[in-house]
């Protein structure tokens, strides 16, 4: 800064208005900072890999009937069209919430880690606008985790064994065409209970400010509901669990289309994510921005 | 700023800062205590005090990032904690060290903070990576940047928001001497094109150097706010006198009514007083066949008085005067 006296300066105008920025701008630069950390790669490249490991496998295998699949397992190789149900149906009980949680448990708490909150809050945005835009970023990595894998399963399982209609769990045969819709609306199910983990894993976030605890904790919140859903005479409970939710998109694979559970996974749904996301929200607004 | 934007009771007379009794207190300790500070428009404002004091916490909960146990701040006649983010329109700066995303690169993280401005900054960047002389290494990951181009890349974050308070937390912390002198520079051309600077610092010659008033924290109090040149006023008006005859000069000095803390030194006679004591003198002196050769009063330095103040009367020693009286001269 050796000529900084002959530089020119920055001028200190009263200014009739300023423009203050909306929290679609906030959101954008959240994505933005999610795409210039490696640690966003590592859930993703997980998910990609995943299916197509599975392709391969059943290629070089040539197995005609997966075993844990049900009626989607026996269809493996009549329809490409199967291969991203079975995805979810495996990927959906543990690891597509711990993709979630790596970053929905980092999300504030890297700010935390960083002293960057710090930077942003005294810039012109309020903490409700970082809070929602911090949120957004959130749901939207948990929902590209989603359907980025339901994509490569699809493509895969499309070029392996065709664009051919598949069988319900009703039993029900339906076209290529309208089984890939469902497979879309599958996924878009499964990301409401999704979501409700986001949001405890944004509560644990900003409330613990340490990223290794909330992603730990979020992810040991599944274990857990795992666990109790096991434990005999706690059955009146189990319809209440986050978890057991992980499994109600597949009330759009019978026909007719039974929307018994998908209604059911919604308000339960509800009654975690929306606390959580108040606590949150109370917190961040709350708090004490300090150290850094 | 705007009508419409203008808090209750007309904007145009809000000061950059008035903070009123603020208290922050963590459970059993205090780290605030009833701190008023007053950073009038146009000031280069030093906000000085051992490590401890309160002074970084009183900066955030003038930010509105720690909310205070008790007490007021407002910005521009704005409580950060009613107004948000509206606030702080017009005020810059950053608390203990200025943080960024290590992982993106110095202009990126001044275009995401230009992002968040709004009102024009982006197209600021250019212009104060210039200033602060970051643009050859604006595309370099500030996890790579040493603490002074942290600092530095602080500066411009701040200057992107074209503010009218610039708040500086301990600016040249771990900086060399030439970017410790370059910084200051920076700050006194800022501060002469009418932006009020509120200095949070230890180093006790910069902020002797810039600032023309000070708060001075001891202990979460203030013991001293007031303009500095009143401070080095009250820390004694000593006085250093060569004559013809010192021995002769020290017994007239002696018997008169108003001179103080008289004695003879390596230069002469040193003694304290007022100046009318000190005219009453020189015309003592002229009657006793005394010449005066060299008559020159001596502040004491802010360093003298800062320990004082917050050390005690055990470091007078080095000044040269009376402890001065903790006082709020506003």
């Amino acid at each position: 800064m050796s000529s900084v006296a002959a530089a020119p300066a920055a001028r200190a105008p009263v200014r009739a208005h300023a423009r203050r920025p909306s929290t679609l701008t906030v959101y954008r630069w959240e994505l933005r900072k999610l795409i210039a950390q490696k640690r966003t790669y590592l859930g993703l490249a997980l998910v990609v890999v995943l299916p197509l490991f599975f392709v391969i496998f059943q290629n070089v295998h040539q197995r005609g009937n997966h075993g844990n699949g049900g009626i989607f397992g026996a269809q493996i190789t009549q329809s490409g069209l199967a291969t991203p149900v079975l995805m979810l149906l495996f990927l959906s009980a543990f690891l597509l919430p711990v993709v979630a949680a790596l970053v929905a448990g980092d999300i504030f708490a890297n700010e935390d880690g960083n002293g960057t909150l710090k930077t942003i809050l005294t810039r012109s945005v309020d903490r409700g606008q970082v809070f929602a835009a911090k949120s957004l970023a959130a749901i939207t990595y948990a929902a590209i985790a989603v359907f980025l894998s339901a994509a490569v399963a699809t493509v895969a399982g499309i070029a392996s064994w065709g664009f051919h209609p598949v069988r319900t769990y009703s039993g029900t045969v339906v076209s290529a065409s309208e089984a890939l819709l469902l497979v879309f609306a599958a996924n878009a199910v499964y990301l409401i209970p999704l979501f409700a983990l986001v949001a405890f894993g944004v509560m644990l976030s900003a409330t613990t400010r340490n990223s290794a605890g909330a992603v730990v904790g979020t992810i040991g919140l599944v274990i857990l509901l795992f666990i109790v859903a096991q434990i005999p005479g706690l059955e009146g409970i189990k319809p209440y669990l986050l978890t057991e939710q992980f499994q109600n998109w597949q009330g759009l694979l019978r026909t007719p289309t039974d929307w018994a559970p998908i209604a059911h996974s919604a308000w339960v749904c509800a009654l975690y994510g929306v606390p959580a996301l108040i606590a949150a929200y109370l917190t961040l607004l709350r708090r004490d921005v300090a150290g850094g | 700023m705007s009508a419409g934007a203008s808090p209750p009771g007309g904007e145009e007379e809000a000061p950059p800062v008035r903070a009123r009794g603020l208290v922050k207190r963590y459970k059993d300790v205090l780290a605030v205590d009833h701190i008023d500070l007053n950073v009038r428009s146009g000031d280069v404002y030093g906000f000085l005090g051992p490590n401890g004091a309160g002074k970084t916490t009183t900066l955030r909960m003038i930010l509105g990032l720690i909310t205070p146990t008790e007490g007021t701040a407002e910005l521009f006649g704005r409580d950060p904690l009613r107004y948000g983010a509206r606030a702080l329109e017009g005020v810059a700066g950053f608390v203990e060290a200025p943080r960024f995303y290590p992982y993106m690169t110095g202009l990126k993280n001044l275009q995401m903070l230009a992002a968040l401005d709004g009102d024009g900054a982006p197209a600021r960047i250019d212009e104060v990576l210039d200033v602060v002389e970051l643009a050859p290494r604006a595309k370099h990951k500030v996890g790579g940047y040493s603490h002074g181009m942290r600092q530095r890349l602080g500066i411009a974050a701040a200057l992107l928001r074209r503010p009218r308070l610039l708040i500086l937390d301990e600016p040249a912390t771990g900086l060399d001497p030439a970017g410790m002198r370059d910084m200051r520079a920076l700050i006194r051309r800022l501060a002469d094109e009418g932006i009020t600077v509120l200095l949070s610092s230890h180093q006790l010659p910069e902020v002797q150097e810039l600032c023309d008033r000070v708060a001075i924290v001891d202990s979460g109090r203030v013991v001293y706010e007031g303009a500095l040149a009143d401070l080095r006023r009250q820390g004694g008006a000593g006085y250093r006198l060569r004559s013809t005859d010192d021995r002769r000069a020290l017994e007239v000095a002696l018997s008169q009514a108003g001179i103080e803390q008289a004695s003879i030194g390596e230069h002469g006679l040193a003694f304290e007083a007022q100046e009318p004591d000190v005219g009453e003198l020189s015309l003592a002196l002229a009657e006793a066949g005394v010449a005066i050769l060299a008559l020159t009063p001596e502040l004491a330095t802010l360093e003298d008085l800062f320990f004082r103040l917050t050390e005690g009367a055990g470091a007078t020693d080095a000044g040269n005067g009376a402890k001065p009286q903790a006082v709020h001269a506003r």
